[in-house]
C-alpha cells in the first residue's frame, strides 16, 4: 500500500538565505579536463528576467557515469566531478552560470541510446512546483537525432532544449512561458 | 543471458505521481504564478538513469554541528518561542531515506526574513539568520532547533498574510525525489485564507504539510516539539523497467 507524497510548495522569494552556497554552481572543479561554463537567463511570460529563480542541474560525466549515491551504472571515476550544481539567479537580471563538463551518451529505455543531456530543475516565487527540463547540446546533431526523449517532443519545440555553443561553453535560456516557452517534462 | 544482465543493470523506476499530488503550476489565486507557469502541456519523461540517480553532497557541503540549531549560530540567543522540529524522511512505501540533505529557511519571530529584499518593517534579530541544514540518519530522522516563525503580510492582495511556516528543501536520493515544500503549524487560522497552502486541492493532501505538536518529544522547561514527516515518491512496485 503506497502512501501519498508530501505536496510541493513554492521556494518563495527568500530562498537565498538557505539554499545557495559558495561552491554550489560548480558541478565540476576548474581543473577537471574539459571544464566549461553554461550560462543562461530565466524569463517569465512577459519576457522579463526572473530575478528570484533557483536553477539546479544533474548530469553524468563524459564517460556516462554518475557521482551518485547509488553507484548505478558504475560510479564516476573523474576526480573533482560532482554532477550537481545549484545556482540562485539572484543578481537581479535572472542569469545563472554553472561550471561543469559535457556529459557522455547514456543508455535509454528499450535499448535506445540517449544523447548527452543535463536534467534541470527551476524553482521560483510563483512556481508552486519545480519545472523540470533537459538541456541538450546543439552541436551533437547525430546523437540528438537518435535520442528517444527528444524524439517524443514536438519537432517545432525541440530547439528550446538545445544549448548553443558560445565562447568557453554553452548558453541555455529558460522561458517559463510565452512564444519561446521551454519544453518542460512530467516526471 | 543477455536479458538477465539487462534486468540487473536496469535500475528501478519510480512511481508516477497521481494528478493532484502537487499544486497546479497555474494557480490564479496566487498572483505570482500568472506569468511564470508554462502553458504548453508537459511532456512525459521516462525515468532513465539520469532521473533515478541523485547527488551525494556530503563531502562538498560540510554540515557542521550548529547547522541544525538555528538558536546557536550567533553570540546571543534569538528572541522568540524556542521549538524543535524533527521527523523522518520516508518514501511512499514507508521506508526511511538515509543520508539525504534537509535544508530549512524561515522568517524570525517577528515574521521578518534576514534577506535584503524583505521590506516588511518588523525588526530583524541580530541573533537569527534563519537557515539550517542537516542530513538524515539511518532511520531517516532529522532534527532542528529553531524559534517559531511569525506570520507576515505579503503583496498578493490588499490584506494578505502568510501563515507561520518553515521552508523545507529535500534533495532525496534520486532526481525524481527532489522536493521543496513548506511546513505549517497546527491550528493556525491563517491557513484557511492562504492561497499557497490552499493551492493543494485536497484537504487530505494539505494535511501532509502540517506539523503536529508532540508532547512526548517536548523537552520540559526548554522547547515545545513539532513533528513533521516528509514523504518522497518511492519506487514502482515492479522492479522492471516501466511499461509504456
Amino acid at each position: 500500500m503506497s502512501l501519498p507524497t508530501t505536496p510541493s510548495q513554492t521556494v518563495g522569494p527568500f530562498f537565498a538565505i538557505g539554499l545557495p552556497w559558495e561552491g554550489g554552481p560548480l558541478a565540476a572543479a576548474a581543473d577537471v579536463p574539459g571544464a566549461m561554463r553554461i550560462r543562461g537567463t530565466v524569463y517569465d511570460g512577459a519576457g522579463t528576467p526572473v530575478s528570484d529563480a533557483l536553477v539546479e542541474t544533474w548530469q553524468a560525466d563524459p564517460e556516462g557515469r554518475f557521482a551518485d549515491l547509488h553507484g548505478h551504472g558504475g560510479p564516476s571515476a573523474l576526480a573533482g566531478f560532482r554532477g550537481f550544481a545549484r545556482c540562485g539567479a539572484e543578481q537581479g537580471d535572472g542569469s545563472f552560470e554553472i561550471r561543469t563538463v559535457k556529459p557522455g551518451c547514456l543508455p535509454g529505455p528499450h535499448g535506445a541510446r540517449q544523447a548527452p543531456h543535463i536534467d534541470v530543475s527551476v524553482f521560483a516565487r510563483g512556481l508552486l512546483h519545480r519545472c523540470v527540463t533537459r538541456m541538450y547540446f546543439a552541436d551533437e546533431h547525430e546523437a540528438n537525432a537518435a535520442d528517444p526523449v527528444l524524439a517524443s517532443v514536438p519537432a517545432a519545440r525541440r530547439e528550446t532544449l538545445l544549448a548553443a555553443p558560445i565562447d568557453g561553453g554553452y548558453r541555455f535560456d529558460i522561458h517559463l512561458q510565452g512564444l519561446k516557452e521551454t519544453v518542460f517534462f512530467a516526471l | 543471458m543477455r536479458s538477465v544482465q539487462t534486468r540487473l543493470d536496469t535500475p528501478r523506476s519510480y512511481m508516477r505521481e497521481p494528478g493532484g499530488a502537487h499544486p497546479p503550476l497555474d494557480c490564479p489565486p496566487y498572483r505570482s504564478s500568472a506569468l511564470r507557469h508554462p502553458k504548453q502541456p508537459l511532456v512525459y519523461l521516462p525515468h532513465t538513469i539520469t532521473e533515478i540517480t541523485g547527488p551525494r553532497l556530503l563531502s562538498e557541503l560540510p554540515v557542521s554541528e550548529h547547522d541544525n540549531d538555528l538558536t546557536r549560530q550567533h553570540e546571543g540567543e534569538p528572541i522568540g518561542e524556542r521549538i524543535t522540529v524533527s521527523g523522518r524522511v520516508l518514501d511512499t512505501e514507508g521506508r526511511p531515506l538515509r543520508d539525504t540533505l534537509v535544508e530549512i529557511w524561515q522568517a524570525n519571530a517577528a515574521g521578518r526574513y534576514a534577506h535584503r529584499a524583505d521590506r516588511w518593517p518588523a525588526p530583524l534579530d541580530p541573533n537569527f539568520s534563519g537557515a539550517g541544514r542537516c542530513v538524515t540518519g539511518e532511520d531517516g530522522r532529522y532534527r532542528f532547533t529553531t524559534i517559531k516563525p511569525g506570520a507576515y503580510p505579503w503583496g498578493n492582495s490588499e490584506n494578505a498574510w502568510r501563515p507561520a511556516h518553515i521552508h523545507f528543501s529535500l534533495l532525496g536520493r534520486a532526481f525524481v525525489q527532489r522536493l521543496v515544500t513548506q511546513m505549517y503549524f497546527p491550528g493556525d487560522e491563517l491557513l484557511a485564507l492562504d492561497p499557497i497552502f490552499n493551492s493543494v486541492a485536497e484537504a487530505k493532501a494539505r494535511e501532509r504539510m502540517l506539523s503536529r505538536l508532540s508532547i512526548e518529544r517536548t523537552q520540559p522547561h526548554w522547547a515545545l516539539a513539532y513533528e513533521f514527516d516528509v514523504y518522497l515518491r518511492g519506487p514502482q512496485a515492479t522492479p522492471f523497467e516501466e511499461a509504456h
